[in-house]
């Protein structure tokens, strides 16, 4: 799994993003200001978008900056501003318990290593990345011939979402 | 070098860092966040396995896409709760949210 000898450019460059990713990511869970954790988030959105880009599915990459890092994190930028009632410093912290704490980071343990050893004893294919990206036209293709009724029900569910997160955000009135 | 298995790590590590996260934070925004750090691995995991495996179909890229719009609608309607829910008990702290309870 780990062969050091065909080093190249490529994986110079996922080394690279995953760095940067997997650091964002512990930011998000990690700094205490929650505003630090919501700029980290969107920094962790952006290393996924390139991690697509480095994958030839510039498609994915486009809608992961669009939607993640364009619409959700200014969504959750302006839900923690609306939120914050509390001086800032002190908005993101850990559960108070050190029991619950190391429990919780024994079960990630836990998990990360049983994750890490099926990866390590799977029998991957030896496969090549394919050089051109072709992916919008086979999406555009799948999305309206085999998959529209699931295309179709993703758009109602958008407008079920939207509507009611205007509803409940809104709240009722008191009479 | 780089590989399949290398990519799947990242979305394991990714998803182990939000696991993490939900079990551990006692603002309901950032539970939500680290909600959205779990998406984003097992959309890493869908994109990888097929660019590297099923070169030829889009299937994994189509699953990534629909992922992606339930975790907006999640993340929508999610926030409006949290919203909702502030107004009542003017706090964001998971440990508050107990109207549930009778």
């Amino acid at each position: 799994m780990f062969n050091f000898s065909a080093f190249s450019l490529f994986d110079a460059v996922f080394i690279a993003i995953a760095g940067v990713t997997v650091l964002a990511a512990l930011g998000v869970v990690l700094f205490r200001n929650i505003i630090y954790s919501a700029l980290s988030l969107i920094l962790s959105f952006l290393g996924v978008a390139a991690i697509y880009f480095q994958l030839n599915s510039g498609f994915l990459g486009v809608i992961q900056i669009l939607v993640y890092a364009g619409a959700i994190s200014v969504l959750i930028i302006f839900a923690v501003m609306l939120l914050m009632n509390r001086d800032a410093g002190r908005t993101n912290l850990t559960t108070p318990r050190t029991k619950q704490l190391f429990a919780a980071g024994g079960i990630t343990a836990m998990m990360l290593t049983a994750l890490t050893a099926a990866i390590g004893f799977t029998k991957w294919p030896v496969a090549q990345l394919q050089g051109n990206d072709n992916s919008i036209t086979m999406l555009a293709e799948a999305m309206l011939n085999d998959y529209v009724i699931a295309f179709e029900a993703a758009a109602i569910l958008l407008l079920v979402a939207v509507i009611g997160a205007i509803l409940i955000a809104k709240g009722v009135e008191d009479k | 070098m780089i590989g399949l298995p290398h990519y799947i790590l990242l979305g394991a590590v990714l998803f182990s860092i939000g696991v993490f996260g939900v079990l551990t934070r006692r603002n309901a925004v950032a539970v939500l966040m680290s909600i959205e750090l779990m998406l984003n691995a097992v959309n890493i995991n869908f994109v990888a396995a097929n660019k590297f495996i099923a070169v030829d179909a889009v299937v994994g890229q189509m699953f990534s896409v629909f992922v992606i719009v339930v975790a907006a609608c999640e993340i929508a309607v999610g926030l409006a709760l949290i919203i909702s829910i502030n107004r009542q008990r003017k706090s964001v702290d998971l440990n508050d949210f107990n109207l549930l309870k009778w």
